[in-house]
């Protein structure tokens, strides 16, 4: 059903269309592991990561290999043309007469769905500047059906950058889409901004808070996300602002037996190590869950699958 | 009475196009996208702050011997949706027209996120869709970023 499509924004999926991915992913879940398979053979794929990325562009390039086919890609955008001013249009087209699927991670928004237009073959966007990563948003919502086998109806935190936190932005909308309550939790200065907040508010009037422990008790997931030191104009304000939403076991002791932990990585000190081994956490299984979810896109676009 | 006075203080012109109900202060900006400037070979009329029965005050704009290209009116629609353009032969209205309101806005509008990859060298003309056209609200096809009000205005092409 996704043969030959271009994924570019996470609002191009129809919610059947969504679940149509879980289905395939639970299916990839046991050659993610190591069983191995080789429907993809033959089949090449392009990853161009202009920014740098570890985990996207890793379970991108394991789901193709584990699955059979081949990767291409550079090691350093620096040694492509592009740094010799060529247009991205010409570098995909390019890209696009060697591969059978491209993936895309660049600076700027909209590159992807540019992308698309010069390219035959399918486009994957890995994340577009401050826009879209549809990817990500999947395995996010993969991991939260996992564990509640439902995407309705659930309450959900989304803490710490929510201003500039690409992936809780199409994360935000996809969960209203489902019909989930949303809290929307961070610091005055980092909030979601209007026009995520426009489209949350066509579906549900979300609930806003700058403090986790009003809310910690009512909250199935609580989806974490780094607040980088750069948004502040001093260390002092960062080490206040970033110290309160700090995820301990002290504000564990508050939240619901069920709550599950999600963050997209990298963490660096928003959750304690020591919450790692409690069963609220999941972002370990959330990263892995990038494998099976790109293995089932790509075999869809592929039109394996 | 008073009304029409102050608008027998433009001058009728014998051919060309009237752009009448400009809201107030905008009329400048209509003669920044058609280009009227210094090289112009042309008489041009333009009424600033002008009183009127519907909008309380108005631009209105006369253009001797021009007549409008759609991609021209589309920019017109972008700034003034309740302009009415006539086109003016032999100092008689021959056509009438309200400028209707855009369903989609190509090439005519920049991108005012300037982090969009349209605002790089790309071969790309940009691409909007109109998500609401009271205020009009536009939305870019490439980096999703939304317009509105001046913001729109200001990044006319």
């Amino acid at each position: 059903m996704l043969k030959g499509k271009d994924i570019v924004s996470i609002k191009d999926f129809s919610e059947k269309e969504i679940f149509e991915i879980f289905e395939v992913a639970k299916e990839m879940v046991q050659y993610a592991k190591g069983k191995g398979t080789d429907i993809l053979k033959g089949k090449i794929l392009a990853t161009l990561f202009f920014e740098p990325s570890t985990r996207t562009r890793f379970s991108f390039e394991t789901a193709m290999l584990r699955l059979g086919g081949g990767v291409l890609s550079f090691s350093d955008p620096k040694s492509t043309s592009l740094s010799k001013g060529e247009t991205l249009a010409d570098t995909i087209r390019m890209m696009d007469s060697y591969a059978d699927v491209i993936v895309i991670r660049h600076s700027y928004e909209g590159a992807a769905r540019l992308a698309s237009k010069f390219a035959d073959h399918p486009v994957i966007n890995a994340g577009d500047g401050a826009g879209q990563h549809p990817t990500q948003t999947l395995l996010d919502l993969f991991t939260i059906h996992n564990n509640f086998g439902t995407l309705k109806n659930l309450k959900i935190g989304l803490l710490g950058d929510l201003k500039y936190g690409r992936t809780v932005h199409s994360l935000a909308i996809a969960l209203s889409n489902f019909g989930s309550k949303l809290y929307l939790i961070s610091p005055k200065s980092l909030e979601m901004p209007d026009h995520i907040m426009r489209e949350i508010q066509e579906k549900q009037k979300p609930i806003v808070t700058n403090n986790i422990f009003d809310v910690i008790g009512e909250l199935d997931v609580l989806y974490v996300t780094r607040i980088q030191k750069e948004r502040f104009p001093d260390a002092t304000e960062y080490m206040k602002i970033a110290g309160s939403y700090r995820v301990d076991l002290a504000l564990l002791e508050k939240a619901k037996r069920e709550l599950i932990i999600m963050h997209p990585l990298p963490r660096v000190d928003e959750i304690a190590p020591e919450v790692d081994n409690t069963p609220h956490a999941k972002y370990f299984e959330q990263a892995f869950n990038g494998v099976p979810i790109r293995m089932a896109i790509l075999s869809m676009v592929l039109g394996v699958r | 009475m008073m009304v029409e006075n102050k608008e027998l203080k433009i001058e009728k012109i014998k051919n060309g196009t009237v752009i009448d109900h400009i809201p107030s202060g905008l009329g400048l900006k209509v003669l920044k996208i058609l280009h009227i400037d210094e090289d112009i070979k042309t008489s041009v009329f333009l009424g600033i702050h002008v009183p009127s029965k519907k909008m309380g005050f108005k631009d209105i704009l006369k253009i001797e011997n021009r007549y409008l290209a759609p991609k021209e009116i589309a920019k017109i629609s972008l700034i003034a949706p309740m302009a009415t353009v006539n086109k003016i032969k032999d100092y008689e209205i021959a056509e009438k027209y309200n400028v209707p309101p855009p369903k989609e806005v190509i090439g005519i509008v920049k991108c005012s996120n300037p982090n969009c990859v349209t605002n790089l060298n790309e071969p790309v003309v940009t691409e909007f869709k109109v998500i609401s056209t009271e205020p009009l609200r536009i939305k870019c096809s490439y980096c999703e970023r939304e317009m509105e009000g001046k913001d729109i205005i200001h990044n006319i092409i």
